[in-house]
């Protein structure tokens, strides 16, 4: 029987989680809401959380993974926290610019300059 | 080897968001066949995932009775992609656009300008429960040309 492989990996690091998409292509309505329960599970345990959500894997998605970004921005923002987008490959940084999600999301180039621009932790 | 005649094909599924998966490879792979680039790809591939979901969900309300037909047809210089449900149908310019004001920060309501934007010809039918949609080999998609209207 074939593993069934985690469709996130998370990394803790000093100043931020780093959580990273494994999967090339988040389409199926199961695996987006399997990813939500996931990435919002990592959120709770954390009092104010500084996420960067790595999508160097993603190669295609859909709408309905713009929808589970929103909704985990809202919940990260509740809590005071912060949220970074990374290494999104050139055709689905479109998708974000034509829905001009660009203004609601920080994005950044990689993991590096995403913790950059995150507060330092005291 | 590339066929000069258009390959048609129309296939009946059920409501099922699975049910996409073997669809969209079959017409990704005749897309390949036919020597469109991978920008067009990635374009057929959103808008036809899109489409989908938008009959399933919207027009046939996710009832596993309800089935949605795609019928869709290649040349060597474009897809044309029709997906009809069995829903009632909707008003398409009834949809609000979700780049602005409260709708940027609502978890729905892109999928019919992703649509829009990735294909180069859309077209409801008069009841709203049939999409055909149209992309050119090579030909710019609105996405890439479109610079957002001043809000």
């Amino acid at each position: 029987m074939a593993a069934i492989k985690p469709k996130i990996s998370v990394q803790y690091t000093e100043n931020a989680t780093v959580i990273t998409f494994t999967s090339e292509k988040i389409l199926e309505e199961k695996d987006i809401q399997s990813i939500q329960e996931s990435i919002m599970s990592v959120i709770e345990q954390a009092e104010r959380i500084s996420l960067i959500l790595d999508f160097s894997n993603v190669k295609f998605l859909s709408s309905a993974v713009l929808g589970l970004l929103i909704r985990v921005s809202k919940k990260i923002y509740e809590r005071d926290g912060r949220l970074s987008l990374c290494s999104i490959n050139p055709k689905i940084y479109e998708i974000f610019k034509i829905t001009r999600l660009t203004k609601i999301f920080d994005i950044y180039p990689d993991i590096e300059s995403a913790t950059e621009g995150l507060p330092k932790s005291d | 080897m590339t066929s000069e005649k258009p390959v048609n094909h129309s296939i009946v599924v059920a409501s099922e968001p699975s049910a996409i998966v073997e669809i969209s490879r079959k017409i990704l792979s005749s897309l390949k066949a036919s020597k469109f680039g991978q920008e067009d790809i990635f374009a057929v591939h959103l808008a036809l995932e899109e489409a989908f979901i938008n009959s399933i969900r919207h027009g046939n309300k996710m009832d596993p009775t309800k089935e949605v037909k795609i019928d869709y047809s290649v040349t060597l210089d474009k897809i044309e992609i029709s997906i009809t449900d069995q829903g009632n149908g909707f008003k398409p310019d009834a949809v609000p656009d979700p780049r602005f004001g409260d709708n940027l920060y609502k978890t729905g309501g892109r999928g019919l300008f992703l649509i829009r934007s990735y294909m180069n010809e859309i077209k409801f039918n008069e009841s709203g429960n049939g999409l055909r949609m149209v992309k050119y080999k090579g030909k710019s998609s609105l996405a890439e040309t479109q610079t957002p209207p001043q809000s």
